[in-house]
């Protein structure tokens, strides 16, 4: 088959791999028919997360066609066709139970901090992700959830992680009505983290990147007030000066490891990686954000440590929130809101890929050409 | 470790401690609503654990897990040089840098190996091809070409510093008593010898 072929950082192929296989009573074989390139893909293809190995295949978020199921997964049948949240959780572990779907303690060998995670390094588990044409779905019976009648494919793939962690930042946040909720990142979740602070009652919301035509989209699709960072002196300052001086009520980081603005986090985050990327916005989130103030953390970060003002933490009394996104949990919800037209993911996509043309792909969207938003792989054609 | 006082299980009944639980209040947790408590409650900490997956490669354990995950990835097990390092990592733990560390040095060394593998395999990975150049040259042509003239101009450069310093050295390899730089114990002997 098919598959995206890790080779070192900055370079990815497409090639042939083994077809996978069934490795446990409730795993799945699921033929992909739709997988985006996530903006955490950067991360790995970047060379940032450590425990990423050549010849991996990447892909978190994708939708199939079921072909073959395991002896315990009793719920889906060859022919379904189903969202694959990117977190692979047993359903019943301590983590599991309390609903914590992307801690799940019995998916990740190498590691306790996270749970498994298609195609996310061996630091998230080691497991082949959907960037192929077929991929090992372990723990079908709890993770798959079908696609509902008359949802639109492109609307359904988002839902495997890009609608659910731009909803759970806004979540953790814990917005309240009335509150002035800035997001950093017009990226795909961050445009979604914003989106989503409206539904919780957000009375003001601003986003912050550099990219215009990121802005500009996120203007008009979240709908949000707009500043482009390298326009603004201090950040911190700015954000006061909006918020009467107080702060803002919310901030949340939608970034990550690869954030650019800021020459030591720049040199010390991505560089010479002595850090676990470049914790910018969240350095700008805490330092922006209100006294008793809420800072949420959806943007991924390698696991050692950042520079990032702890002090004023503690002094501000604020509170961070963050996880990955729990997709299971959130799914019902989240389709209710794009069945009702609240949400509208698909307007996302502005790029549909053949996988042949990965390397290409991953070109375009790192270094953010030809106004791309979200990339879509089309594994299997159309 | 030795065992001690410290070091010993210690259970303590909670209901034995003076006002435990009195200021409880389920309504503050920050957490809600990401955190379902009534999942499992109390500090009894146990699940049905699911089917064993027994695999066929080798599949590395953080040494915080006290046992195998039910269900892991087997993708890419560890091989070659980088999986020694990546094997040695794996003694430490996920909060010590030196296991972090450890595996991005094996991941760089992974590529290294990922190229030499091709070869071996008779196939001349297309780096270009594969850091997505035909998506460079059709959407951000200029910042190609700016930055494989760049490329090529401090290649050029060091190539020929390199040559310059080269040709420096030459007269200094061939004739140490009289040269420039250097020499000078060879200068002292020969006057040395003279007096």
């Amino acid at each position: 088959m098919l598959a995206a072929d890790y080779r070192g950082p900055r370079r990815v192929r497409a090639d042939h791999k083994p077809m996978p296989t069934i490795q446990h009573p409730r795993d799945a074989i699921v033929r992909v028919t739709r997988s985006c390139i996530c903006g955490s893909d950067l991360h790995l293809y970047n060379g940032l997360v450590p425990d990423t190995r050549v010849g991996m295949t990447f892909g978190h978020e994708f939708t199939g066609i079921v072909e073959e199921v395991g002896a315990e997964v009793g719920n889906l049948n060859p022919g379904d066709h189903v969202i694959v949240p990117f977190n692979i959780a047993c359903g019943q572990c301590h983590f599991c139970k309390q609903g914590l779907y992307g801690n799940c303690h019995e998916s990740n060998a190498q590691a306790t901090a996270v749970g498994g995670i298609f195609g996310y390094s061996h630091t998230a588990g080691g497991y082949d992700g959907g960037q192929a044409q077929y991929v090992r779905v372990p723990y079908a019976d709890f993770g798959p959830t079908l696609i509902p009648d008359g949802m639109d494919i492109e609307d359904a793939v988002l839902l495997t992680d890009v609608v659910p962690t731009g909803y759970q930042a806004a979540e953790m946040a814990g917005i309240q009505r009335g509150d002035t909720v800035v997001v950093f990142g017009a990226g795909p979740v961050g445009i979604m983290a914003a989106r989503c602070a409206w539904l919780f009652g957000a009375g003001r919301v601003i986003v912050i990147d550099y990219l215009h035509y990121r802005l500009e989209f996120a203007r008009a699709y979240a709908p949000a007030e707009v500043y482009d960072f390298r326009e603004i002196d201090d950040m911190a300052v700015f954000i006061k000066k909006q918020t009467d001086s107080l702060g803002a009520d919310v901030c949340i980081d939608a970034v990550g490891a690869d954030a650019s603005g800021n020459i030591l986090h720049t040199l010390f985050g991505k560089k010479i990686p002595i850090e676990a990327g470049s914790a910018l916005p969240l350095h700008w989130a805490i330092n922006s954000v209100k006294k008793g103030g809420i800072v949420s953390v959806v943007g991924v970060y390698g696991p050692t440590g950042n520079m990032i003002p702890i002090g004023n933490v503690v002094n501000k009394g604020i509170t961070i929130r963050a996880n990955q996104a729990s997709v299971k949990r959130l799914l019902p919800r989240l389709i209710e809101h794009v069945q009702a037209g609240r949400i509208n993911p698909k307007a996302l996509i502005t790029h549909r890929v053949p996988l042949e043309d990965v390397s290409d792909a991953y070109h375009m969207f790192s270094s953010k050409l030809d106004g791309c938003i979200k990339p879509v792989l089309l594994p299997n054609g159309v | 470790m030795t065992s001690t006082y410290l070091t010993r299980p210690q259970a303590i009944d909670p209901a034995t401690v003076t006002g435990w639980g009195v200021d409880a209040d389920p309504r503050n947790d920050p957490t809600y609503p990401i955190r379902e408590r009534s999942g499992d409650p109390g500090p009894g900490k146990v699940w049905d654990r699911p089917t064993q997956q027994h695999p066929q490669v080798e599949v590395l354990r953080s040494i915080e897990h006290n046992r195998l995950p039910a269900v892991v990835g087997t993708s890419t097990p560890p091989s070659g040089l980088s999986g020694m390092m990546r094997r040695a990592a794996f003694h430490y733990s996920e909060s010590d840098w030196t296991h972090w560390l450890m595996l991005l040095g094996a991941d760089r060394v992974n590529m290294v190996e990922g190229i030499v593998t091709d070869l071996a395999r008779g196939k001349v990975p297309n780096i270009p091809a594969e850091m997505g150049v035909r998506a460079a040259w059709k959407h951000d042509r200029t910042a190609l070409v700016t930055k494989a003239a760049v490329t090529v101009a401090v290649s050029a450069l060091a190539i020929a510093l390199l040559r310059q310093r080269q040709h420096r050295q030459r007269p200094h390899d061939v004739r140490p008593v009289h040269g420039r730089a250097g020499g000078g114990r060879e200068r002292r002997a020969l006057a040395g010898s003279t007096t």
